[in-house]
């Protein structure tokens, strides 16, 4: 049985379906990730397993010990917020140590949980600081200390990163990551940032309209999304229409090229989707289908060169490496695109 | 030269608009208090002398600023109380968010209510032949002063009737202070394993500990200083400092100019000394939630 399991979980505010339905199951020491736009009820999953909302309907059990019922302070879960809501009043030590004192830990073993915590969110020598005194990153890292002091059997996190500057998130959810490796600590990882998402987690549940859509690893949510919502919410999509000229043979025409994506199809029109990655410049084995088309924008972004090109009334973004030896495209050029059937999916109305 | 520059950058004409409230500051509050500070060390035919403030020392005046410190200590502490019990029903309370806006309002004029209507106000009500008074005697044959010995005119009829504005007062400033305490604070604290109480305890009050402090010192002075209001209720049989003042500048009771100015200079002092520790206290309080 899951460590962490939640059973069709429901939440109404009014006549208004915040979470439908809503089923996960989380393994001891997973990470999993709740990714979906602003209002898709990620954020209200995550409070109702920290306890601050009740759920209409539903269970969550936590190592077999349905917990809905309990008061956020007797869960034993640690939760790090999107502000960091640090104690102003209190140093960083005194902040840390909260969990410790409320529990009535001996001063002695408390301190030495303190000083652990401390190193290992790479702050020793701060103890003795308010935070007002700390930058935001390290305010956040003082608060992932804060909660795991406690060792807390469930980890939240509700955006901890979205207040920080994009370097500093970028490291800070790396330390994060392997301090939940190392603790392992089963964690819920709230955020809108797919990028975020696709990182540092083991599975992800893209979530849109209060349900799941998918669940599944970062690479199978980004190459196999299960529906158009997924395909359209994670990365960047380009978009085909197509006509279907064989349904049995799924055989489709785009301009004046016909290529078979090997499985049956309805007849009619059909949109067709494709990373950016998985478009080429030029011709390539393996990549029957050949548009000719114009480049537009050219966004140099340092190792990779994405690229704008139109086909038609179709706007293709592509990706490049960046070769110093070979100069990118340029706006107005005349080439020619690639695309394999393989990495081409069929995208359900 | 750099001194030229700072003169004219001061004499451009954005400080023009703030040039009203400066000449209205030294006019109405530091030319005065500076005369004050001046007459309070100064004799009769001139020169400097410290037997005004000694004159101070005597049984009716100390009685008569000990009995104001009392009555303002009591009205500040109870204002304290029951406002910040009414500003935390409002901002955390599970009170309608309907009600917060027609009270902040209500509060707004209730604290500038004082002086001769507010004293009528509670005479009218439950004065000896108040409203309140009469039809507790005539409905339920409760006689206010005999079962209670509770008494208008006494010092805590005061305390009452200055609670009016000093509950209100403390709704206005202590409001914003609560609005500052964040939820994710309360909810930390919940998920380290606080109770309500502990988080109050360990990280509500602590924090707002500086503004209530400061609160409580700026309602102390605003007691303090009350005279309109005691006047009216009580008339000059009220030993209080401030009718005593009054007294002493109507010069029918003391007449002795000297001892009024120093009688003002230590209500100066204390005043002075709560608004000090109020304006400390605040920054702190302000230093937390950055």
């Amino acid at each position: 049985m899951a460590f962490l399991k939640i059973a069709h979980l429901e939440k109404s505010f009014g006549t208004t379906r915040v979470v439908k339905d809503f089923d996960l199951e989380i393994e001891r020491g997973e990470f999993v990730s709740l990714l979906g736009p602003s209002g898709c009820g990620k954020t209200t999953v995550l409070r109702m397993v920290a306890g601050f909302e009740t759920p209409s309907s539903g269970a969550i059990i936590v190592d077999g010990k349905d917990i809905v019922g309990l008061r956020p302070n007797q869960r034993n879960i640690g939760m790090v917020f999107q502000a960091y809501a640090l104690f102003p009043n209190l140093t960083v030590a005194e902040n840390v140590a909260f969990g410790l004192k409320i529990k009535g830990t001996p001063a002695e073993q408390r301190d030495a949980r303190v000083k652990e915590m401390l190193a290992m969110i790479g702050l020793p020598d701060l103890g003795g600081r308010y935070p007002f005194q700390l930058s935001g990153g390290q305010q956040q890292r003082v608060a992932l200390a804060r909660a795991l002091a406690v060792q807390p059997q469930v980890l939240l996190l509700d955006e901890p990163l979205s207040a920080l500057d994009a370097k500093i998130r970028v490291s800070l959810r790396t330390q994060i990551r392997d301090i939940q490796r190392e603790l392992g600590i089963t964690t819920i990882f709230v955020t809108h940032d797919q990028e975020e998402a696709l990182s540092i987690s083991d599975r992800i549940v893209v979530m849109n309209g209060g349900v799941a859509e998918q669940v599944g690893a970062p690479f199978e949510i980004y190459n196999r999304p299960a529906t158009r919502f997924v395909a359209q919410f994670v990365g960047t999509l380009n978009l085909i229409e197509a006509d279907v000229t064989l349904p049995e043979t799924g055989t489709v025409r785009i301009g004046t090229t016909e290529i078979s994506l090997g499985r049956p199809l309805k007849p009619g029109r059909v949109t067709l989707a494709c990373r950016p990655e998985a478009v080429s410049l030029g011709l390539a084995d393996g990549r029957p289908l050949v548009l000719h088309a114009e480049i537009g924008e050219v966004h140099f972004l340092g190792a990779v060169i994405r690229v704008q090109a139109r086909a038609g009334r179709t706007t293709l973004s592509l990706d490049t490496f960046n070769r110093p030896d070979t100069p990118p495209p340029a706006a107005g050029d005349k080439v020619q695109v690639s695309i394999s059937p393989a990495d081409l999916l069929v995208l359900e109305a | 030269m750099a001194d030229l520059s700072s003169v004219r950058r001061m004499l451009t004409p954005r400080w023009l608009g703030v040039a009203p409230f400066f000449l209205f500051a030294l006019m109405f509050l530091i030319l005065p208090a500076l005369s004050i500070v001046f007459g309070a060390f100064r004799a009769p035919g001139g020169g400097f002398t410290l037997d005004n403030v000694a004159g101070l020392n005597t049984p009716t005046i100390r009685g008569a600023y000990w009995v104001s410190i009392r009555l303002s200590f009591w009205s500040a502490l109870l204002g304290c109380a029951i406002g910040f019990a009414m500003a935390a029903a409002i901002v955390l309370g599970g009170l309608p968010r309907g009600i917060r806006s027609p009270m902040l309002t209500f509060s707004g004029v209730a604290s500038n209510f004082a002086g001769l209507p507010l004293a009528f106000a509670f005479i009218a009500t439950i004065g000896p032949a108040g409203l309140i008074t009469v039809w507790l005697r005539t409905e339920f044959g409760i006689n206010l002063r005999a079962a209670t010995g509770f008494n208008l005119f006494s010092t805590t009829g005061l305390i009452i009737t200055y609670l009016f504005f000093q509950v209100p007062l403390m709704i206005l400033i202590i409001t914003p202070a609560l609005d500052g305490l964040k939820r994710e604070w309360r909810e930390a604290a919940s998920m380290l394993g606080a109770t309500g109480w502990q988080y109050w305890r360990m990280v509500a009050l602590p924090i707002l500990l500086p503004s209530l402090l400061g609160t409580f010192a700026l309602l102390f002075a605003n007691s303090f200083g009350a005279v309109a209001t005691a006047f009216a209720l009580a008339g000059p049989q009220l030993n209080i400092a401030p009718i005593l003042l009054f007294s002493q500048i109507r010069g029918d009771v003391l007449g002795n100019p000297g001892l009024g100015y120093a009688l003002a200079f230590g209500m100066i002092v204390i005043t002075g000394g709560a608004n000090a520790a109020y304006l400390i206290l605040r920054a702190r309080a302000e230093r937390w939630q950055k």
